[in-house]
């Protein structure tokens, strides 16, 4: 099996609870989409898989191995094998996109062949490829902060893809897309997905996309697994009271906060 | 409530405000900074009659060949010595940042304290370099080697290795670290996150500090010279003993050559980078 939690739960420094007794096994090769009202812990749930977080209660198995209890040196071996794709790619303005994805590789690479890497790209075949998939192709030799968000986006996906993981773990890796654009590039992250045999959980606002793109969905709520069926058998009742939100006051309340949010410029 | 109602920051700045005030009186006083000398009678003559002096700048061909000699070893001193300054720089600055700390990766950027404990040897180290101004290093050097251009280029790379290994590692943790630390959390070595994900950041401020810092290197030698470690410095004390007002103008123009040459190097520099 890919992933166990077993009872985990993660408070932050700060004393609020972000994960409560998480119970759940992952196959390998599944397709599974969190969803979620916004703060519910999808991010905080893909970050402690990345193993970019330390669980404080619970047990946690990732790819058949307990993260935290190997060395510094083998965590770092295991991290390889997971990809985590980020809602804002942390990719260098002024990197170009061929280094950036080539970038995905920088575990499996020797540090010299990372520096040659940097001065002429070493495998532009391979990157391209990847950019392909995604439409991306002619962005190859342009700068990272050249690209639109949902561009950006694609070349985050693409790096992962590259770096060729056995777990890719996507935090709304389509969330600065239009629709038509978010359905496809899920559908080709769904497809790499199953013919590579990688492990896919993703997390997404929009819930038709995950209805449709995943065989499998969980439903997070203030820190629980409110539940965790397949696509199919969600029901419309189980998506409003995951969304439910009694804190948002009808709009009529609301005008003048609305009129002032109008004025306010960022 | 009161609370909500004022901004919580307002009080630490008053007291950080109070606090410079009350540190900075006593300074003034403590440095004895008297204007009033400058206004001497004599004081004024003195400084007057050497001021005169310096027009024409000194313009003969022997002291014009002279001059490119020595502002040639002046350009070598420093930049040899930066040049053995960033190789010492470059790895005691990344020791002593925080940015590749894999500890920190699951900390929220805090790396756990032994890691923190072992930046302390590097940080010292550089406080020393740095603490000890270059013309003591250049002094003690030129005992140790005597007189000439090598006692300069030491003085000059063992300081400055000091001062830019201090500000490198103030830059790699200034500028986003999210880049590193998703090549860190994808399991890649710290020097391979360096490189792909902190350079490419970092390299714009660090190539403008660098050639400032050559600067500064080029004016440092020119002190150095006093003390015997060759170059313009040199040539300058001597014209001053002699109270060849020329010659200094002369020297003194060129130093404001060099350093707009290193102005214009500097901005080209960052515009091919940025």
């Amino acid at each position: 099996m890919t992933i166990r939690l077993h009872g985990v739960g993660l408070t932050h420094a700060n004393g609020t609870r972000a994960l409560a007794d998480i119970d759940l096994r992952i196959e390998h090769g599944e397709r599974v989409a969190l969803i979620g009202p916004s703060g519910a812990g999808k991010t905080t749930l893909l970050r402690l898989l990345a193993s970019a977080l330390l669980p404080s209660s619970g047990d946690l198995e990732l790819l058949g191995e307990n993260p935290w209890r190997l060395s510094g040196r083998a965590r770092q071996k295991l991290r390889r094998r997971i990809g985590l794709i980020h809602q804002s790619p942390p990719l260098p303005p002024r990197q170009r996109v061929v280094t950036a994805v080539a970038a995905g590789r920088l575990g499996q690479w020797s540090l010299a062949r990372a520096l040659v890497n940097l001065l002429y790209p070493l495998d532009i075949p391979g990157v391209r490829g990847e950019l392909a998939r995604l439409d991306l192709a002619d962005k190859l030799f342009q700068r990272c902060d050249q690209l639109s968000g949902g561009q950006l986006q694609r070349a985050g996906i693409a790096r992962v893809l590259y770096q060729a993981p056995q777990l890719i773990l996507a935090d709304e890796p389509v969330s600065a897309m239009d629709p038509v654009l978010a359905g496809h590039t899920l559908s080709v992250l769904g497809r790499e997905a199953q013919n590579r045999g990688i492990t896919l959980i993703a997390s997404l606002h929009a819930v038709e996309l995950a209805l449709a793109h995943f065989p499998r969905v969980i439903g997070l709520r203030d820190g629980h697994v409110l539940f965790d069926r397949p696509a199919a058998e969600v029901s419309p009742e189980e998506l409003a009271a995951l969304y439910a939100n009694e804190q948002l006051q009808p709009p009529g309340d609301a005008r003048p906060l609305h009129n002032e949010l109008q004025v306010q410029r960022c | 409530m009161n609370a909500a109602r004022h901004d919580p920051a307002a009080l630490p700045r008053l007291a950080l405000t109070v606090l410079a005030l009350v540190l900075l009186w006593p300074a003034l006083s403590l440095s004895e900074l008297n204007l009033g000398v400058l206004l001497d009678q004599d004081n004024a003559r003195t400084m007057g009659r050497f001021v005169a002096d310096f027009w024409p700048p000194a313009h003969q061909g022997d002291f014009l060949l002279l001059l490119w000699r020595a502002t040639l070893e002046t350009l070598a001193i420093a930049t040899a010595g930066m040049a053995l300054a960033l190789a010492l720089a470059l790895p005691a600055g990344l020791a002593a940042s925080r940015v590749l700390s894999l500890s920190a990766l699951h900390r929220g950027g805090r790396p756990a304290w032994w890691s923190l404990l072992a930046r302390w040897p590097v940080r010292g180290l550089l406080i020393v370099l740095r603490s000890v101004p270059e013309i003591v290093w250049a002094l003690l050097f030129v005992r140790a080697v005597g007189l000439g251009p090598t006692a300069g280029v030491l003085a000059i790379a063992i300081t400055y290795a000091g001062m830019l290994g201090k500000v490198y590692a103030e830059i790699f943790e200034s500028v986003d670290p999210r880049p590193a630390r998703a090549l860190l959390g994808a399991g890649s070595s710290r020097l391979g996150a360096f490189f792909y994900g902190v350079l490419p950041n970092a390299a714009g401020e660090m190539l403008s500090y660098s050639v400032y810092r050559w600067e500064c290197a080029i004016r440092a030698s020119v002190v150095m010279g006093f003390v015997g470690a060759g170059g313009l410095g040199q040539q300058i004390d001597l014209s001053m003993r002699m109270f060849a007002g020329g010659e200094v103008a002369s020297m003194l123009l060129v130093f404001l050559a060099l350093v707009l040459l290193a102005d214009q190097f500097s901005r080209l520099l960052r515009a091919r980078l940025t």
